[in-house]
Parts: C-alpha cells; structure tokens; sequence
C-alpha cells in the first residue's frame, strides 16, 4: 500500500493502523500528533484508525522557533 | 512611602509576573534553550510546529526542555502562508499539547519580509475564534487591522516592532503607541527587537509584554542578553508606570539657586 507521509511517498502493508505506523516510525510513546487528509486523529484513536490507499499523513512534532 | 503593585499580567484569564515572552529558534543546542530561557524569566514560551524526521534517531524533545508543567507553551504558526495552513498547525499543536488552547497565530506574506499577511491573518483568526482557541495574534502596527482582530474576540494584539528577526527596533512607535491606547486586551510588541533598549521603549509605549527570539538566541552571549531583556522589560514597564518627565527646551537645574557662595 502506498500512501503520502510527511510530504514524501511512503510504502507499507496493507491494513495497518495509525498505530502502527507510528510504531514502525520507532515514535511510539513519542509527543507527535498525527494528521491524515488534513483531518487531526486524536491518539486516542490512532490504534483503531486503518490507513487506506492514497493517504496523506503527516506526523509532527513541536521544534525550537520563535 | 511604599510602592504600589503593578496590576497582573493576565493573558486568556491566566496571570503571570513576567511580562518577556520568549521563543525557542535559533539556540545552539537545547543546553542552551533552557538555560537561556530560564535567565530570561520567562513564563510563557513558544514553538514552532513541524514534521517529524522520518528515518532519523529520535534525538531530545523539544517538550523535555520547556516542560509543559513549567512553561506556558505557546505553540505558533511560523512558516504559514495561508489562513488554511496557520488552522491546520493550530489543531495539530492543540492534539500534540493534549487540548491545549492558547495559540500564536502568525500567518505570512513572503519570505524576504515575513509581513503578516493579515487578509489570511484574519481569516485564519475567525476560523481559530470559532474552533474555541486562545488566540494571541501576530499583526502588523496598523490599528485599525488591529482593532478588527481585538472585536473579533483575540486574547492578545501582537504588532511587529520590525521584520521579524531583523533587529530594527520599533520602527513605528506611534502607531504601537496609538494601538496600545485603544486596545483592551493585551499588546505585546512582537519581531523586531534587537537589544535591550528595545525592549524597553516598547514597555515605556505601555505595551504588555514584549516577545522575542532572536535577540537573545544570536547575541554573543545569550545567557546574558536573556538576563537583560528581563530586566529592560521590567525597567520599561516601571518606568511607565512612573510617568516620564515632562521634556524642555532649556535647562532647570536640580540643586536650588539660592545660597550659591558666588550669589
């Protein structure tokens, strides 16, 4: 499956969750905050939201800036 | 004689004893962002929000160093060009701070002068108003835009002294001046402070608070410039509380005339 992950193409199984994707980004546990077609997944719901062909996914994080 | 307490800072119902804002670029390292963030006093702190390196080792959060549970966060939308994207980021920084409401909402007109925008700047305002967030807003020192965005319920009018980390000062202390004067929420002088007299004459302006970055982050010493920010925004605010002198066109001495030996 392919999908769209921070602006770059991004390959992965089939079925997976925003879990696990997050997972194999090794970001679990991790204070990201995930977003997949422009709409914000709480992490509370990460574990059960499927990824689906085509996504766009951003995964961000808060950095130095003024 | 004992000396009167200033009224509270108060930013979205919160209140703080540090009118200095700081931001968190431009360090060489986090050491640095902390200890340069606690000399300066500073209790409310903002960050920019970005995507994650992916296919990097997680080095140190951010977040380990202006903890949440010691530093307001205020997360901010530097680098959006579009009312769309400065919301997008919003809601991003709201889920990465768990419900967490305040904002700097900037939005952007180009890159060589990073000018707000504040056709986007005020679409993006409404959207964010709406959506229940705390809104301090990055603006440009004209008062009638800022008046707009004060009616339209921002918790805080954040004019530019300068371009956003050029160093020139308060380019316009008139028009800081008159948006201070009609404004009831707070006004902070927000992107243009170089040194510590800068920060001072936006505190003598009666502003707020003053927030900055790159003064401090790119002084020789940072630690030390942090140092004197907090004290010019305290001496500034002072000092406008005081009520300066009125100027005159000749002198007035200040020891008497009478009981001069040569009188």
């Amino acid at each position: 499956m392919h999908i769209q992950l921070n602006g770059e193409p991004y390959t992965l199984e089939a079925g997976l969750t925003a879990a696990d994707l997050i997972d194999q980004l090794a970001l679990t546990g991790r204070r990201v905050a995930v977003e997949i077609n422009e709409e914000i997944v709480p992490r509370s719901q990460l574990a059960t939201t499927r990824l689906a062909e085509d996504d766009q996914v951003e995964v961000v994080h808060a950095i130095g800036g003024g | 004689m004992t000396l009167q307490n200033d009224a509270p800072f108060t930013i979205a119902g919160r209140n703080f004893s540090s009118r200095l804002l700081v931001g968190t670029g431009k360090y060489k390292d986090f050491d640095e962002t902390g200890a340069a963030i606690a000399e300066s006093g500073a209790e409310i702190v903002t960050f920019a929000v970005r995507r994650t390196n992916l296919g990097q080792e997680a080095g140190p959060n951010l977040l380990d160093v202006i903890s949440p549970s010691r530093y307001t966060l205020l997360p901010n939308t530097a680098g959006c060009y579009t009312a769309k994207d400065a919301v997008r980021t919003c809601r991003l920084a709201r889920e990465l701070l768990d419900g967490h409401k305040l904002v700097k909402l900037e939005v952007l007109g180009d890159e060589t002068t990073l000018y707000p925008n504040v056709v986007e700047t005020l679409k993006a305002a409404e959207t964010l108003l709406a959506d229940g967030f705390d809104v301090m807003v990055y603006t440009s020192d004209d008062p009638i835009v800022a008046r707009e965005l004060e009616a339209m319920g921002c918790c805080a009018i954040m004019p530019l002294g300068s371009l956003i980390g050029s160093g020139h000062g308060i380019q316009n202390p008139h028009n800081v001046r008159l948006i201070v004067e009609q404004s009831s929420v707070p006004v902070l002088v927000d992107a243009g402070i170089g040194t510590a007299s800068d920060a001072a004459m936006a505190m003598e302006l009666g502003c707020d608070g003053v927030l900055l970055n790159t003064a401090i982050a790119h002084a020789r010493d940072p630690l030390r410039m942090a140092r004197a920010m907090k004290s010019a925004v305290e001496a500034g605010r002072d000092a406008f509380l005081a009520g300066r002198m009125p100027r005159r066109q000749t002198a007035d001495p200040s020891s008497p005339f009478a009981g001069r030996i040569n009188g």
